[in-house]
């Protein structure tokens, strides 16, 4: 209480070794001169980050988005009876015997003498050249046509076909004149041919439902070859990963957080968690080999076998996560719900559980979208073989069928040598990074969903 | 109301509700309580003074057995409910919690609607038959914790939108909503301002007529207004235990005096 007393001394001027709060003084400007220093390092990274993200998008989508668009050529066939059914009789088994060359053959003719019937010049380009604008997957698709309905023999139908890989290049600007000149597979006097089929309205560029849904197709069809067969892949693996990590990674997680005793043993398990988070994928696919492929005897290249490699390797990664989640619920909501007589059990799933939903549901997405972008340990299993059958239903063990993944497959079309492929697989990419778009929005949506109970 | 201490020939007509014997508890190696020996009789506020650390938080959680979420905390002794030691090896602490209600320091209703906390008691121990029931048991834990008039229409709105007060009286309505016998109070006012201390105490006094209430406090005010008994404690030992009246004003070891004249602690 000694201000009493000095309220009753007259104020006097301020000292004047007292320093003005208007000027900073040497310290005070040093630790500002830090704290922006700080920020601007903040500022640096996040644009260093961002514009290389936008490079990497920028190359992805500019190689990519082109393998959404597809050259065809449309132009009316008259299907021979004679030639494509040379007994008559209309027998599946008799017209299997006419292979894709017969139809192919076909298909030439009918290409060179369309050609002649409009007039259009054809100069310096001889039937065989004129043959080759025609993908060599086409002739099997008009097979496949006629073999599933005979009774359009001798009929004529306009028929739309696959340009090959160089004539669709050339339509989306992959291939020019110049390039022309240097490549052995096609010269520009078929490229002048191409310009008038297009003015013509012969050969158009489209999009590209096929490039979505077909499957892998040979080195030499590259316009044919599509993501249908690694997209089914990709969503089973998927769907079989959530069913086994989420009640895996949340049982462990709640037993390790809220049961277990903390002794040596239990402290040997989490760093072997930590360990296990940290092993590099590919020991996962040697692992799920010699396991689930070489002992157990499930069929190579699967989605059952790549999604069990899979869940062992995000499951660290999961339980981490839910753990932390776990252990970011208050202790009072645990003291509460113990205090009024509730089980562990019941205070685990009536109160800590739901709070700890949405960091469960992040940490389960990471460990998804790192799932979904695997490549190496898949590749042990087989899942990088060329598979061209689409693998069956889930309910008719389709997840037993040979199959691909998404990244499996970006993989082995880059690994090709027709540019074309690159060109598929920068494609390939966007699908994949739609795919994570997807999940990712799928969760937001689920977080947001749980953290609204208050 | 405050000031005068219920007269004594009252609590000698209260029976015994909890009866400690050589309760003794120890956080790993270290000893946190030596020795206490206590009767709690029902109908009755009893209050544990002492300084921080004392021991008199940890001898409250031993009564409904909630140190045995502690890991490290191992008791001994006996501590006797109704006659039934409660450290028996077939004794649930889940069902002993039932019997034993608690209300924390800090108010921690669940983040749900007032409803389902009031009513999350009753469902888990099935002492309802029907949905009319649970709300009359709602109602009434409400009525009696005082915050009814207050929630009663906004009854399905979250209980972590209610201020500070209205949150610890929510917990004590959660709390009182399983019908216990002994209600355990750790410091429930120490977060609240004095108006809702107040009430919180006025409701303290109330919940006396139905259940035996022990209560632990630091300000030695509040044990004066609403305790009949008081245990002071000191190092993790009681010290003296007796009427409140005459540890207040009589104290009969120098500690305690120390202590309420506030010279240690």
């Amino acid at each position: 209480m000694t201000d009493a007393t000095s309220a009753n001394v007259p104020t006097s001027a301020p000292a004047p070794h007292k320093s003005s709060l208007l000027t900073q003084t040497a310290l005070m400007k040093k630790r500002n001169a830090a704290e922006s220093r700080f920020k601007a390092y903040g500022i640096a990274a996040i644009t260093l980050s961002l514009s290389v993200l936008a490079i990497m998008l920028w190359t992805i989508f500019s190689d990519g988005v082109s393998a959404f668009k597809q050259a065809t050529f449309s132009f009316p066939v008259t299907l021979d009876a004679e030639k494509l059914d040379p007994r008559g009789n209309r027998e599946r088994d008799e017209m299997m015997r006419v292979t894709t060359i017969g139809y192919t053959n076909l298909l030439n003719q009918q290409l060179v003498a369309y050609l002649a019937d409009r007039g259009i010049s054809t100069e310096g380009v001889s039937d065989k050249d004129i043959a080759a604008f025609i993908s060599r997957d086409t002739p099997a698709r008009l097979r496949d046509m006629v073999l599933a309905n005979p009774d359009i023999l001798g009929q004529t139908i306009q028929f739309e076909g696959f340009a090959t890989g160089r004539i669709d290049g050339y339509l989306k600007g992959r291939v020019t004149r110049d390039t022309a000149e240097r490549d052995t597979n096609i010269s520009v006097a078929q490229l002048d041919l191409a310009d008038r089929m297009i003015s013509e309205g012969i050969l158009s560029a489209s999009f590209n439902w096929s490039f979505l849904t077909a499957p892998d197709a040979s080195d030499q069809r590259p316009e044919a070859a599509g993501l249908g067969v690694a997209l089914i892949g990709s969503a089973y693996m998927m769907f079989l990963v959530v069913i086994m990590v989420l009640p895996l990674g949340v049982a462990a997680s709640i037993y390790l957080e809220e049961f277990a005793p903390k002794n040596r043993w239990t402290d040997l398990i989490e760093v072997n968690i930590s360990n296990l988070a940290a092993v590099p994928s590919i020991v996962y696919g040697i692992l799920g080999l010699a396991i689930f492929i070489n002992f157990a005897k499930f069929p190579q290249s699967s989605p059952l076998v790549g999604a069990l490699v899979l869940t062992l390797m995000t499951l660290p990664t999961i339980i981490i996560a839910t753990r932390a989640a776990i252990r970011a619920v208050p202790p009072s909501i645990r003291d509460a719900a113990l205090g009024v007589g509730a089980s562990k059990m019941q205070t685990v799933f009536h109160h800590v559980l739901p709070l700890a939903a949405p960091g469960i549901l992040t940490g389960t997405i990471l460990g998804l979208a790192s799932a979904l972008g695997e490549t190496a340990p898949l590749l042990l299993i087989g899942m990088v073989a060329f598979v061209a059958n689409y693998p069956a239903g889930p309910l008719d063990g389709g997840m037993l069928d040979p199959a691909t993944a998404l990244p499996v497959q970006v993989y082995s079309w880059a690994s090709r040598s027709d540019p074309a492929f690159i060109e598929r697989s920068a494609g390939a990419i966007i699908v994949l990074l739609a795919f994570l778009v997807v999940m990712n929005i799928v969760a937001i949506l689920l977080r947001r969903k749980f953290e609204r109970r208050w | 109301m405050y000031d005068a201490p219920t007269p004594e020939t009252r609590l000698t007509q209260n029976t015994l509700k909890i009866t400690a014997r050589g309760v003794q508890v120890y956080y790993g190696d270290k000893q946190a309580l030596k020795d206490v020996n206590v009767d709690i009789l029902d109908n009755t506020v009893t209050a544990f003074i002492g300084p921080s650390g004392c021991g008199k938080s940890t001898f409250l959680r031993c009564l409904n057995r909630m140190n045995d979420t502690v890991a490290s905390a191992r008791v001994e002794g006996e501590i006797m409910l109704d006659g039934e030691n409660i450290y028996d090896k077939r004794v649930d602490p889940v069902q002993l919690r039932a019997k034993v209600g608690m209300v924390f320091q800090k108010p921690n209703p669940f983040p749900k609607s007032i409803y389902d906390n009031v009513s999350y008691g009753p469902k888990i121990h099935g002492l309802t038959r029907s949905k009319a029931e649970l709300d009359q048991v709602v109602e009434d834990s409400l009525r009696k914790a005082a915050l009814w008039n207050e929630v009663k229409d906004r009854l399905n709105e979250a209980g972590t939108g209610l201020s500070g007060g209205q949150q610890q009286r929510l917990c004590i309505a959660r709390a009182i909503a399983t019908s216990p016998e002994v209600l355990l109070m750790d410091e429930p006012c120490s977060a609240l301002d004095p108006i809702a201390t107040a009430q919180v105490e006025e409701l303290i006094d109330e919940l006396r007529a139905s259940f035996s209430v022990v209560i632990v406090t630091h300000s030695m005010q509040q044990a004066a207004r609403v305790s009949q008994k008081t245990a002071f404690f000191h190092l993790g030992s009681l010290v003296e235990y007796g009427d409140t009246s005459h540890i207040f004003t009589n104290p009969s070891d120098p500690r305690t005096e120390s202590y309420i004249t506030g010279r240690i602690g």
